[in-house]
Formats: structure tokens, sequence, C-alpha cells
């Protein structure tokens, strides 16, 4: 059966040229933004793949710096963004990264915040402007921002995941997807869950005062999907 | 529901209703929407297809490409002459699809339909019939509908990516799409929709993906340009009673199988093709 939905086919609207490569570079911008979560005012991005090969041509550049400033892939201030960056006092650099096993339109990008802590996020631009976030630091994830979704830093202890859910059935929220990675035992571990409904910022403050919790990030960005590439 | 444009037409017949009406019916089960909102969603790309079509023309300085520029305001210039071959309207749906092509390459507003590549066909096409026929905008958003589902029907069965299947993946999807969305807006047949969209495939079976420099200008911007034609010829041929002896749905299957056979170098990757010659090679030269 074919499943598609009519804006999946008409759509996105979106700033050309190319799909993957400008519009889902915003997205990624957007999306790596939203989980850095921070005040910042320098980025290094670094440029993997087709991405290293083609930023220019493509503007994919202009687009991952309109994404960090929270342009949508459909804003014309896109092709201006990277003066725009300039006025408000965004500074930037892209160099050309290899990385291995990495979908080849790919970026890593590095804030460097205000409160003078830093925050790597590596994603994937798949195609019809669809993205896939890859890493946060050094820990592997998985997701692609289409659903609301929660990001939690905790320590890697007996019961700390049903703390967390007992919390989220308070809110009465259904969790569509649920995934835990650790570095190590008993250290440092990472949850992130999808959710059909969008996370209420009050979640957090409750978050943030369980035990063992160091990090609470929400990310709220929908957007309709899409299946066209280019 | 429907897994094959069959099945559509069979929905279509038995209702007596147009192609648009059974995937109207659809989104409205499958999202949870209602008609009103889709209504909304729909005319609001078609602003952006009708902003992107006349952009370039009326403001050509503004969006021009690395490599391409003049092209729509050219066209629209030349339907204003006498001793066309084809008339006005023919030269400037051209113009229209061009500009299109040259909104994306300047990193201007354009709907991706299907994909940004071949953004400019649908536009052209949908613009052509109102401006011919003044039709009112419901029925025009229902031709959209149809379009989606020709659309929609290629994506589940084969794709319509360039690096995946080719050129044809891309502008001729689009063309096929807007051939069935300009039958319906003449009052033909669902299964003359399909009939067109399967004549618009089969008109460009096997064009290969091959971008000078990897851009997203030429030939784009020129298939975008004959895809228009295609699809006006298409939706012609089926108006008039000619049938796709290949049945849409089986040549659906084979834009996938010839998409797989390409090599590598033509979908997509500027490794051949076009993008290859002397000519475009020192073209990339200068601009990159």
């Amino acid at each position: 059966m074919s499943n598609h939905s009519i804006l999946e086919i008409l759509g996105p609207v979106m700033i050309g040229p190319s799909s993957s490569h400008t519009a889902g570079a915003v997205r990624l911008g957007q999306l790596a933004r939203g989980i850095n979560g921070k005040p910042f005012s320098r980025v290094l991005v670094g440029l993997h793949g087709s991405f290293a090969k083609t930023y220019r041509g493509h503007g994919t550049d202009k687009a991952l710096i309109a994404g960090l400033m929270g342009f949508a892939p459909d804003d014309e201030r896109i092709r201006d963004s990277l003066a725009i960056a300039k006025t408000k006092g965004l500074a930037y650099s892209f160099t050309e990264i290899e990385l291995e096993d990495m979908h080849p339109n790919t970026a890593r990008i590095v804030f460097y915040n205000d409160d003078h802590s830093s925050l790597e996020v590596t994603g994937s631009s798949i195609g019809g402007g669809q993205v896939l976030i890859q890493k946060i630091d050094e820990t592997p994830l998985s997701f692609t921002g289409s659903y609301p979704t929660l990001i939690i830093d905790h320590i890697d202890r007996r019961g700390i995941i049903s703390e967390i859910t007992t919390l989220l059935a308070r809110y009465a929220i259904n969790i569509a997807t649920m995934h835990v990675s650790r570095t190590q035992k008993n250290k440092n571990a990472i949850l992130m869950i999808e959710a059909d409904q969008e996370f209420p910022e009050v979640l957090k403050k409750d978050l943030n005062e369980v035990r063992d919790i160091h990090a609470v990030r929400i990310l709220n960005l929908k957007e309709a999907p899409h299946v066209s590439q280019c | 529901m429907y897994r094959s444009a069959e099945e559509l037409v069979a929905m279509a017949r038995s209702k007596h209703c147009l192609i648009s009406d059974i995937v109207l019916t659809k989104e409205l089960e499958l999202y949870e929407k209602d008609a009103r909102q889709t209504y909304e969603e729909l005319g609001k790309i078609y602003e952006v297809m009708k902003h992107s079509a006349y952009g370039a023309i009326e403001d050509p300085k503004r969006y021009r490409g690395k490599i391409i520029g003049d092209e729509a305001r050219l066209m629209e210039d030349y339907s204003r002459k006498e001793g066309t071959y084809l008339g006005p309207v023919a030269s400037h749906a051209m113009a229209m699809a061009f500009s299109t092509s040259l909104v994306n390459a300047a990193m201007g507003r354009i709907c991706a339909a299907p994909t940004a590549g071949a953004s400019g066909i649908l536009p052209a096409a949908l613009i052509t019939a109102e401006e011919m026929f003044h039709h009112e905008e419901k029925e025009i958003l229902d031709a959209l509908l149809t379009a989606s589902a020709v659309g929609e029907l290629i994506a589940s069965s084969a794709t319509l990516s360039g690096a995946q299947g080719g050129c044809q993946a891309e502008t001729g999807t689009a063309a096929a799409m807007a051939a069935a969305a300009l039958v319906q807006l003449r009052g033909g047949s669902p299964e003359a929709c399909f009939n067109a969209a399967g004549i618009a495939i089969k008109n460009i079976l096997g064009l290969v993906c091959d971008p000078i420099a990897g851009l997203v200008e030429s030939p784009c911007a020129k298939r975008n340009a004959s895809g228009v034609m295609n699809a006006l010829a298409s939706a012609e041929m089926a108006l008039a009673g000619v049938m796709s002896l290949i049945p849409f749905d089986e040549m659906v299957l084979t834009m996938k199988q010839v998409g797989s056979q390409l090599p590598a170098s033509l979908r997509e990757t500027s490794l051949g093709g076009i993008a290859i010659t002397p000519t475009a090679k020192a073209l990339e030269k200068k601009i990159l």
C-alpha cells in the first residue's frame, strides 16, 4: 500500500537548490542548535563526503549557518545567512573532514558556548530534506527530530530509567521509541526518547531533580515528513 | 485503499468520481486532517509555485545560477514574437519552467514537486492551464491532488531520486504528474489521466542525471523546460484518445528497472554524460 502524504510528494517548500544539500542542511543546523540549547558565539563545522566536495555549489555552508541561527528551510534569508551571522556576532569556520562509515552528507558541528562549555553534534542529511542525528559528543545516537525528542545525560544506575518514565507517565506522555546507550557500566549514559506529543518545559525541572541526571534537552521541532530526493 | 493506478482508476470509476476525490479521502483518513486544512496546505503550495514560476521572468537579475541565468527572460520575450513554431503558450510555459529552475538555483523559495531539481514542470503546467482556461482555484488544487497520486505511486514502486534512478525519476515523474493534472483539468477520464502519465514516462525513459559541476542547473533547467512540453504533449495525446499501450503501472516498474541498470556514472555523480564533456569541465573550472 502506498502511504505517502500528498505533502511528501508536493514538498517540501524550501530554499533551493537541493533538498539534501540545502534543505536538509538547514534542518541539521536547526536540530543541532536545539540539542546544544545554550547561547554560543562560535561554531566549527566539519564537512564530510559529498558535503565537503560540493558545499559551495549547493549553498550547504549558508544552509547550515542559517539553521544554526534558527532559520527554517524555507526562509529566504538563507542565501544571505553568512552576512547575517557576521552582523549577529556569530563566528564560524568550515573544514573538510573524513569520518569513518558515515553517510556522504554528514556534518560535525562544534559549539563554543558563552558559558565556556562546548558540545559536538554529528548528523547526516539522508535525502528529501530529512536528517539523522548520529552522535552527541562521542555518544552514538540515532534520531530524526521529526518527533518531539527528549535527550537525558545521566549516570548508568539501576532504577534511573524507571524514575524517568514514571515522570513521563505523570505528564501523560506516550513514548514512541526509547534508546539507552552508555560509554561504560556505572558511567555516563544517554537516554533518548521520542514521543507522540510535545514535552512540556516544566518536565525539565522535574527531571533535573532526579539524582544522577546531568543534563536534559527537549527538542520540540516538528515538520511534515517527505520522501522526495535530489 | 489502492496500491496501483489500476486499482485507483477502478475505485474512481465505481464511485463516479475524480482521482483527486479518492486521494483526498485517503489523505483525510490516514493523517486525521479535514478537507479545509488540506486545501489550505495545497493553496499555500500553489502560491509558492506561482511565485517561483514568475520570479526569474520578473526579476532576472536576482535569480541567476552560477552557469545559467537568462533563459526565462529569453523565452518570455520570444513568446511575444510572431511566427514561432508552437505559438505563445508553449514558449511562455517553457519560460515559467526555466523561471522556477532559476529561482531554485539562486537559493530562492520553491516547492519540490517531486524534487527541487524537477520543481519547474508542475507549476508551469498548472499555471498554463489556469491562464488559458481560467479555472477556479479548487479545480487547480484538485489537479494538484491528482498529480500527487501519480508521484506517490512512482515513489512507492520506483524512486524519485536522480542518484538512484537518473533524471527520468525526477523530471520524468514531474512530467507524468503534470500530464495527469492537465488531463483532469480538461475533463479527461481517470483512465486518460494515467494514459497521459504513462506516455510522459515513456517519452523520457532512460534519461540520465549528469549535472555540470554537480550543480542543479545544467542540463536540469532545460530538462524542466522540455519536461513541461512533454507534459503538455502527453496530455494532448491522452485527451485525443491515444492510449498508453503499456499501462502506467508497468511503465513505473520499467522506469525502476532501467534506473537500476544505469551505471553509477550517470546517476548524479557528474562522472559521465554531459558532465564530463570538455566544455562542461571548462565551465566547472571557471566557477569552482
